[in-house]
């Protein structure tokens, strides 16, 4: 893949050797070649885009070992140096070590990071719009002593809207070498060639200049870094005119939420209209590749297992991806234009009523659609606490792995008339009564954990707003390859297990060589023994092995019950639908279906919130909540209808 | 004055950051230190939060937040 446009306009600025006439020889001295790299810099300073350039598709995520923070790191194979790996550090303002973010990257300079080498070099990335301010986070990174080149990023951006900035200069304030690029553009790359290429040639010993402050105090720092910038000539950017008249038009009083609303509704009718259609393709294709594929082999346990324990969790996996991904393309395209950071101060004031603040609406908006996406993007969301709250409450939005059940019971079970005169169906009324009840219980939830949780942290909501920039095709394609493969991967393994374990229960005992059928397995003793706690809740045995089994996935229990019933002789020549009648009573039905509104039956979900929260305490805390509350709903619901109808 | 009183258009100096150090600290490193200048930029929608422009950058606080910072109020001409 072509990723650089050489420039030979701007030169590396060499750092001058008079500047590095501070006791250096006893500090690290680097005879061999460099192997590790580590790219840092603030947040917003287009580090990522950086990073996506010099690496490729050769990327390999991870999280740090007991912390939330992501390790990205990558070979340099694309940029032609594949002995060199370079790792992504969290986007940080300094290295005072209050944050996470700030201490993983403070351990992995300083090769304290278990699993993680020592890097050998530095590439400080940093905004030229705003060097004033991100040159404070130079001090800390350029006392550290490692060989370090200082990016300029955005040099384009400079130029074209009027600012100036002597590299050179600044080169002989850092005494560190300096480059101007445009990782959006592609510009500057063969500078930073150019430097690993050096770097690899002869022995580094290049201290940090004395003249660094050692006070890390924000005062100090920021006092350095505005002379330093003065003395290298630096000139601000022109205030950027499109944004400001774009703000004009998309955060006006009245115009500002309208489009808010339209583009939120115009997202959510892609994702249903075109991404549903997709994922139930997707269902179609892969389950009649899986018939075609046991037909053609002979009839034994390992057909079996391959069609329903492995194909059936592949399938699990699958179905969900094109919803994932037409949601992060648009989630991409917000974030990387600059929108997402209005939505959130849009959305701001809406959300602070149930203790959230503007970044978790998106995230929550997307969990209607499915909550993996929705989880995945609360990483725009820096407040970990925050962050966390989202992820708790983002299952309990209706996601439309329940709308088979919800359909199923309101049609078999809810006649077809109108309430209120002709104006409502009573059908679509007990739809929008399940929506919302599920949004009740995430704002119950939202505001338990603000009193119980988040007063501690009083973290203040401070939002960025970056400005307007044209989404680029090849940051966005990395963007859902990387969402795409994390799925696939990390969650796609603990799906397939769930669903295997699920199988298993559902075919063992094995009597003479042949499965139990559904009803004599295990899962079916562990349905009829767990059925008199379901009793009160109106559920007999069956839609007990069918809440067991839909713990793999909500819809599969549509599945489990047809299977049940088509086997049993009392109701196999009846449609589902009436099949139902003979063991539920309404209230139960209704009970059924409150209780999926507020179950964890999910474990895409249980994965990838094991997966953002690198533990297995929140999906486990939060499984044994949802399932607690599901429970008590479905009970209270059971018992109002024996009662009161 | 406080910043949450600063209309719209008003421009002023920072004088001091009345927060917990490690909040005060984050909005150092966003330029809100004593003797930056500040300037009114919009207000959210709904009232509140309130866009900021400091150090050439776009920063929305909620009024809880500004509430804690105080700033000089710019002379009346405007500076910008």
């Amino acid at each position: 893949m072509d990723c650089c446009t050489p420039t030979s306009s701007v030169a590396i600025a060499e750092a001058p050797v008079e500047s590095s006439g501070s006791p250096s020889n006893g500090s690290r001295s680097r005879t061999g070649r460099i192997r590790t790299i580590a790219l840092i810099g603030p947040p917003n300073c287009g580090k990522s885009t950086l990073f996506n350039r010099l690496t490729g598709m050769r990327q390999k995520v991870a999280n740090y070992p007991g912390v939330t923070v992501e390790h990205h790191s990558g070979t340099m194979k694309s940029f032609g140096r594949p002995d060199l790996t370079l790792i992504d550090l969290p986007g940080i303002y300094s290295l005072a070590t209050y944050s996470e973010d700030a201490r993983v990257a403070v351990d992995v300079l300083k090769g304290n990071m278990h699993g993680v080498p020592a890097p050998d070099a530095v590439l400080l990335v940093l905004d030229c719009m705003h060097l004033n301010r991100q040159l404070m986070l130079a001090a800390p990174i350029l006392s550290l002593g490692l060989p370090t080149l200082v990016l300029l990023n955005m040099s384009d951006l400079l130029e074209a809207r009027g600012g100036k900035i002597d590299s050179l200069a600044l080169a002989h304030e850092l005494g560190h070498p300096v480059a101007l690029i445009s990782a959006a553009k592609g510009t500057g790359m063969d500078l930073i060639r150019n430097f690993l290429q050096q770097f690899g040639e002869f022995p580094l010993t290049r201290p940090g200049s004395a003249r660094l402050p050692i006070l890390q105090s924000p005062a100090s720092c920021r006092k350095w870094a505005s002379q330093v910038s003065t003395r290298s000539q630096f000139e601000e950017p022109d205030s950027p005119l499109w944004t400001r008249r774009l703000d004009a038009v998309l955060l006006h009083r009245i115009w500002g939420p309208i489009i808010f609303v339209v583009v939120v509704v115009a997202v959510f009718q892609v994702v249903f209209s075109i991404g549903q259609p997709l994922s139930d393709g997707m269902g179609n294709v892969l389950t009649h590749a899986g018939a075609w594929a046991s037909n053609a082999l002979p009839d034994n346990w390992i057909r079996a297992l391959l069609r329903d324990g492995v194909w059936n969790g592949v399938q699990a996996v699958l179905v969900f991806l094109p919803q994932i991904l037409l949601l992060f393309l648009f989630i991409g395209i917000l974030e990387d234009s600059g929108y997402l950071a209005r939505a959130a101060l849009i959305a701001d004031r809406v959300m602070r009523a149930i203790g959230l603040n503007g970044k978790a609406f998106i995230p929550l908006l997307s969990a209607y659609a499915c909550a993996v996406p929705a989880i995945m993007a609360t990483r725009t969301i820096e407040n970990k606490r925050e962050r966390m709250a989202t992820i708790l409450i983002a299952p309990f939005m209706t996601c439309s792995a329940r709308l088979p059940i919800y359909t199923l019971i309101i049609a078999a079970f809810i006649p077809d008339r109108y309430i209120l005169g002709h104006i409502l169906g009573l059908r679509a009324s007990v739809m929008l009564g399940l929506y919302a009840l599920g949004f009740l219980a995430a704002l119950v939830t939202a505001r338990l954990l603000n009193s119980r949780v988040m007063k501690a942290s009083s973290a203040p909501f401070v939002l960025e707003l970056p400005q307007y920039r044209w989404p680029t095709p090849r940051s966005l394609v990395l963007r859902l390859y990387d969402r795409g493969k994390l799925f696939t991967k990390k969650a796609g393994t603990i799906i397939l297990a769930c669903t295997f374990v699920v199988w298993l229960l559902s075919v063992l005992p094995v009597h003479g060589g042949n499965f139990s059928a559904l009803s004599s397995s295990v899962i079916a003793h562990i349905g009829r023994f767990i059925a008199p706690v379901l009793h009160p809740l109106g559920f007999d045995w069956k839609i007990g092995i069918g809440l067991l089994s839909s713990i793999v996935a909500r819809e599969v229990i549509v599945g489990t019950l047809g299977t049940l019933y088509g086997v049993d002789p009392a109701t196999h020549a009846a449609s589902l639908q009436t099949a139902l009648h003979h063991d539920l009573t309404m209230g139960g039905a209704i009970a059924l279906v409150v209780f999926f509104a507020f179950a964890m039956q999910c474990t895409s979900t249980l994965a990838i919130v094991r997966r953002e929260t690198n533990s297995w305490k929140w999906p486990a805390i939060q499984f044994a909540y949802m399932t607690v509350v599901a429970y008590v709903g479905a009970l209270v619901t059971n018992q109002l209808f024996l009662h009161f109808f | 004055m406080a910043l949450s009183d600063m209309r719209v258009g008003q421009s002023g100096i920072l004088e001091a950051v009345e927060l917990p150090e490690k909040v005060s600290d984050h909005l150092a490193h966003l330029g809100f230190l004593p003797g930056a200048n500040v300037e009114v930029l919009r207000r959210a929608p709904a009232g509140d939060p309130t866009v900021y422009r400091i150090d050439g950058v776009e920063v929305a606080l909620r009024k809880e937040t500004a509430r804690h910072i105080t700033v000089e109020l710019a002379a009346a001409a405007g500076t910008r």
